[in-house]
């Protein structure tokens, strides 16, 4: 298991992220708590981090969907500026591996899928992955 | 003319352009043109005659679907985005 670990992440880049954006992500997915939360982060050129929470318009334990308009709002600043950029959801009471819900429905190849779980209420994780044509691979996550 | 706000997974078929202007006085105008210049858009975006239901489009701010649908009028200072929705949750484990 341990060398399966490490031939995974062997090609992959790892996923930064920066402590205070971890902190929000936490706080957001503690929010609407048992309901999944979800929404999109803005990695800018200079390193940072812009996190655009947005309204789960499904209010579920088990599935989220993204508000269109603040979803559109967001995402045209996101584009305008040429951002890359990560799409992130809650898993209330699950691990945090891509279901085949969130496989199936990945429409954009380009984003990270960051999933932030509370299964563990005391030590929330998270992992991330990218999703294409129904293809999973995960990145390490680096927290500096 | 009115703009065309592709979203990257769609643009692939645009030769890479983000924003594309195409003339036409409604959505359904726009979207022909638009499918006219690059045809392999049209199996993407449309399932017969309507937009296929992943899919959101917005005139500015408005959706379509709450202002004529494909018939949604456009001006030329307006902007159409097309946005697939953003979805999905942990209601199946398909691996560890």
């Amino acid at each position: 298991m341990a060398n399966d670990t490490f031939d995974m992440y062997r090609h992959a880049d790892p996923y930064l992220l920066d402590e205070p954006t971890r902190q929000k992500l936490v706080d957001h997915a503690r929010s609407d708590f048992p309901y999944e939360v979800c929404g999109l982060i803005a990695h800018r050129a200079n390193g940072s981090h812009i996190v655009y929470p947005i309204r789960n318009a499904e209010r579920s334990m088990t599935y989220y969907a993204m508000d269109p308009r603040e979803l559109l709002g967001a995402m045209r600043l996101i584009e305008d500026r040429g951002d890359r950029f990560t799409i992130y959801h809650s898993h209330t009471h699950s691990e945090a591996y891509p279901s085949a819900t969130d496989i199936r429905l990945a429409a954009y190849p380009e984003a990270t899928y960051l999933i932030v779980t509370l299964q563990d209420s005391a030590n929330p994780a998270m992992r991330a992955y990218a999703i294409c044509d129904g293809e999973v691979s995960e990145k390490p996550v680096v927290f500096s | 003319m009115p703009v065309v706000r592709i979203p990257s997974v769609l643009r692939k078929h645009t030769d890479g352009e983000a924003k594309v202007a195409i003339d036409g006085a409604s959505v359904r105008d726009v979207f022909a043109g638009l499918i006219a210049k690059h045809p392999d858009l049209a199996e993407s975006l449309l399932d017969g005659d309507t937009v296929r239901g992943f899919i959101n489009v917005y005139v500015d701010d408005e959706d379509i679907r709450y202002i004529g649908g494909l018939d949604a009028p456009c001006s030329d200072t307006e902007e159409i985005a097309i946005m697939p929705a953003v979805a999905g949750g942990s209601s199946f484990q398909a691996f560890r």
